[in-house]
């Protein structure tokens, strides 16, 4: 990424006073990283992909009671191509993480993820069986975790909305940009592999202290709850 | 429908086989009917093909894992000690070999009777886990008998297509096996307690030694 190291300030940490002063005189002034994360978080785009009963809520929340459309997020894509976000809507089993995660690695930067109900989040009512993965967050990096068995509706739309602030609150440069504005940083993950008694490896732990450093520079505010380890 | 009854047509209709009710001593009293390997196929195709029996629906077809078990008795044993004539408790222990069950439940939609159920065993847990497929007589018996095969690890002559049906292929275990140890997930528990906060340390020591 070009953006990515030194060079121009894209932050640009513009004097608030001159820029209401100027919009009083009839002259609206922006900085790219605001058009920028504007544009980005008004057509999250999410892959149409469900596992379990949290789908069925997930399906719910894009109709027209709910209506997911009117935060920019009403195209569901049927390839991983053309997606931006990917809500893991149910209990992950250990024989469909590797496919899950081999999704996320075919989904372009940047790419969000929402962990939808207890299951994606740690395994639920699940987590002591044998065929259950303990939180899809062993395995790809999560934006917003959402609890409940199925989370409602309003609960996915608030994941939404934390994503959403979170994207705002991205800046293009500086140490705590995100992960893909990071040379090197990795957009890909290791697909597990099924192995004698257990996925190899069972978990990524290289990912999680990604996660904890993320969840450190804090950048976003309310909604992240990264396993972090304690 | 009486089980006797059942028992003793199949008995005649099928030279050398000899069945077994195992009796079920809960408030149900759904006693069930224990066949032996080399004749099951045979009272599997009369059960399904009798005009009287006509057992047409095989509703569930399930395993179930019998471990090792030892009973101990105290028998009174007449013995000399000191000189003198005693009766002295012992306690013999006998050891049971454990085994593994296939269990069907047959019902009949023409004569509307049912269940009867029926259970095969294998010689062991170990090598001997050959059990006759029930697949040809009841073909709903398929994915079923996959799935046992794929938990409890009993193998199904005569299946059509015997493979794993919920694990990978390449895993080696029989999860609903009463000794199967599953892998150690348990690193972070937020709020463990019992047996989860022992598998939790368990796994804190092994990531404290990577």
């Amino acid at each position: 990424m070009g953006l990515a190291k030194g060079g121009v300030d894209l932050g640009m940490t513009m004097d608030l006073q001159l820029k209401s002063e100027l919009s009083r005189q009839g002259i609206f002034t922006t900085t790219l990283e605001e058009v920028y994360n504007w544009g980005r978080r008004s057509s999250v785009w999410p892959l149409t992909f469900g596992l379990a009963c949290c789908a069925i809520e997930m399906i719910a929340t894009t109709m027209a009671r709910y209506d997911l459309a009117r935060f920019g997020a009403e195209v569901f894509r049927p390839s991983p191509r053309q997606a931006d976000l990917m809500i893991v809507a149910g209990t992950v089993t250990k024989k469909m993480a590797p496919q899950v995660v081999r999704l996320y690695n075919q989904m372009p930067e940047p790419k969000y993820v929402i962990a939808m109900g207890a299951c994606a989040i740690s395994g639920g009512p699940f987590k002591q069986g044998y065929n259950v993965l303990k939180g899809i967050d062993r395995y790809i990096p999560v934006d917003v975790h959402i609890p409940g068995c199925p989370p409602r509706p309003e609960a996915l739309m608030d994941a939404f909305i934390t994503l959403q602030k979170k994207i705002d609150a991205q800046s293009l440069t500086g140490a705590d940009r995100p992960r893909y504005l990071d040379p090197d940083e990795p957009s890909e993950f290791i697909v597990p592999q099924y192995g004698a008694h257990d996925l190899e490896p069972p978990k990524n732990v290289k990912l999680w202290n990604i996660i904890t450093k993320t969840a450190l520079s804090g950048s976003c505010a309310t909604g992240e709850d990264g396993p972090g380890k304690d | 429908m009486d089980l006797e009854k059942t028992k003793s047509s199949i008995e005649g209709a099928i030279a050398g086989c000899r069945l077994q009710i195992v009796p079920n001593a809960s408030p149900s009293g759904q006693h069930s009917l224990l066949i032996e390997r080399e004749h099951a196929l045979a009272v599997a195709r009369f059960l399904r093909t009798d005009r009287e029996l006509c057992f047409d629906y095989c509703s569930n077809v399930t395993g179930v894992d019998w471990l090792d078990t030892e009973t101990s008795e105290k028998v009174k044993v007449t013995r000399m000690v000191d000189g003198l004539e005693q009766t002295v408790d012992e306690v013999r222990k006998t050891r049971i070999p454990g085994y593994l069950e296939a269990v069907y439940h047959l019902y009949s939609m023409e004569k509307k009777h049912g269940p009867l159920v029926l259970r095969m065993r294998t010689g062991n847990r170990t090598d001997q886990i050959v059990l006759p497929s029930l697949t040809p007589i009841w073909r709903s018996a398929e994915f079923q008998e996959r799935e046992i095969f794929d938990l409890y690890g009993i193998v199904f002559e005569g299946h059509p297509d015997l493979r794993r049906i919920l694990m990978w292929d390449e895993f080696e275990d029989h999860p609903m096996r009463k000794d199967y140890v599953e892998p150690n997930d348990y690193e972070y528990e937020p709020t463990p307690h019992d047996a989860v906060l022992e598998k939790s340390k368990q796994a804190r020591a092994i990531e404290g030694q990577q």
